[in-house]
């Protein structure tokens, strides 16, 4: 069912692998949470982390140590081959001759494709650039199937829908499920036609809104995201936008009971402390959930039982 | 084919037809043949076209141009025909199609994508028709370039 050697984009993935992937997350939870196990005993995990990351990598650790595997990292380039000059495509190469499976992080949109392509092993992209980080749409999948349901879904995506790239894989993966997508972002955030005209072709309900206030009664969840000073140009354009879109628990009176908030965090005050308390907050039970997935992820392409 | 005259007839070789006026080049560009090759090449521009009010036609002799070589011109100049000509006569006739991969061809307009680094790579396209055009999606950063391809060639 499952043949995919590498994780690069969602636009390589079926529902029916997905659903493949999010079904093995459900059955390894119970290891994510410290069950014993030894599935990827024996197996060595490459972490190439060519940009910073905290929850991605340490997830990624987490997950491959808690099914009995090895990891080796390489985390600053400042002391790497990479600083030498050597191009990735070499390091690639070599690491491919080491380790059973690379995970990458590269500033450069396309890396993660191109690394696939040299590489004998498996490699999994955990954030190329601009580009695609396959596995947070994937934990953002499995939370949406855990915390509420995939089928028939009201969901509002907030923020930063220009330069995030979270949200635009996100939204492509979810026309795969029929949902109906609530655009909340400012003007100049806006979510860029051609991936609209996307959604809309394959008979996907896209609306678009300023005001989060009028997603809040309907939405089955709200997807927030942080606005990234890194993403602008110019930073008095982001000056101008950040902070215009908040949480807080009093903003959240008119929600259903039943709806949820997520966020791909770090949060900065996109939401507001006082919203980690009520029943809809989910974010901090998504970051776990990116345990159960990587750990799905990496035995299938293993090809572990 | 009279009013083809303005460069001579040639015996053996590949006439390119019906390319979009301005195109020649381009099309001499994509082919690759230009300073490659000893065949003599003949471009002719804004020739009057009952079809198309004004064309390009390019005559390379002595050299049959294969479909693979030839289709990837579709991409500036999709009406073109592909003539082969033998003892002075067309002997085989077809319109270049789209090739659904280009490789080397273009470069990405994302200038942070890998394809425009110093990597050992080679800028790759898919290749999809729209009702007006081509739209390219490139393999690595999956960024789209749907006007002014010519633009974009390497």
């Amino acid at each position: 069912m499952f043949t995919k050697k590498h994780i690069i984009s969602m636009r390589d993935f079926s529902r029916a692998e997905i659903d493949a992937i999010l079904k093995k997350a459900e059955e390894l939870e119970s290891f994510a949470k410290g069950k014993k196990s030894d599935l990827l005993a024996g197996k060595i995990l490459a972490l190439l982390f060519y940009e910073s990351s905290t929850r991605t990598r340490l997830s990624f650790e987490t997950a491959m140590k808690r099914l009995g595997g090895e990891t080796v990292n390489m985390i600053s380039t400042e002391t790497s081959s990479a600083s030498k000059g050597e191009t990735l495509a070499d390091t690639i190469r070599v690491v491919s001759e080491y380790a059973d499976a690379i995970v990458l992080r590269h500033s450069k949109e396309g890396s993660a494709r191109m690394a696939a392509e040299i590489s004998n092993i498996p490699v999994i992209n955990a954030g190329d650039g601009a580009g695609h980080h396959p596995t947070q749409t994937l934990l953002d999948l499995y939370t949406i199937k855990r915390e509420s349901h995939l089928e028939n879904l009201d969901i509002a995506l907030i923020g930063d829908l220009k330069y995030g790239r979270t949200v635009h894989s996100l939204a492509y993966a979810l026309s795969l499920y029929g949902a109906n997508i609530s655009l909340v972002s400012p003007e100049q955030l806006k979510m860029p036609d051609e991936i609209k005209g996307d959604l809309r072709k394959r008979g996907i309900d896209v609306s678009e809104t300023t005001k989060l206030e009028d997603v809040i009664p309907n939405a089955d969840v709200l997807y927030m995201t942080r606005i990234q000073k890194e993403r602008f140009p110019d930073p008095s354009e982001y000056q101008k936008v950040a902070g215009t879109y908040r949480i807080s628990a009093e903003l959240l009176k008119d929600a259903r009971d039943d709806m949820i908030i997520m966020h791909p965090l770090p949060r900065v005050n996109e939401i507001d402390a006082d919203v980690d308390a009520t029943k809809h907050a989910r974010y901090f039970q998504q970051a776990f959930y990116g345990v159960p997935v990587r750990m799905a992820v990496m035995s299938l392409v293993l090809g572990a039982r | 084919m009279k009013k083809e005259l303005r460069v001579r007839p040639i015996k053996n070789g590949t006439v390119i037809d019906h390319i979009a006026a301005g195109q020649a080049l381009n099309v001499l560009k994509i082919l690759g043949i230009i300073g490659q090759t000893d065949a003599v090449i003949s471009a002719v521009t804004n020739v009057p076209s009952q079809a198309m009010g004004t064309k390009d036609i390019v005559k390379v002799e002595g050299r049959e141009l294969a479909p693979h070589e030839v289709d990837k011109i579709a991409l500036i100049a999709p009406s073109a025909t592909i003539n082969i000509v033998r003892e002075y006569k067309v002997k085989e006739k077809h319109k270049v199609a789209l090739p659904s991969v280009i490789e080397g061809l273009v470069r990405c307009a994302n200038p942070n994508c890998i394809s425009n680094t110093n990597e050992p790579v080679i800028s790759k396209f898919t290749v999809n028709k729209r009702e007006k055009g081509v739209q390219l999606r490139c393999v690595y950063c999956e960024r789209v370039i749907s006007e002014n391809i010519v633009e974009h060639l390497l």
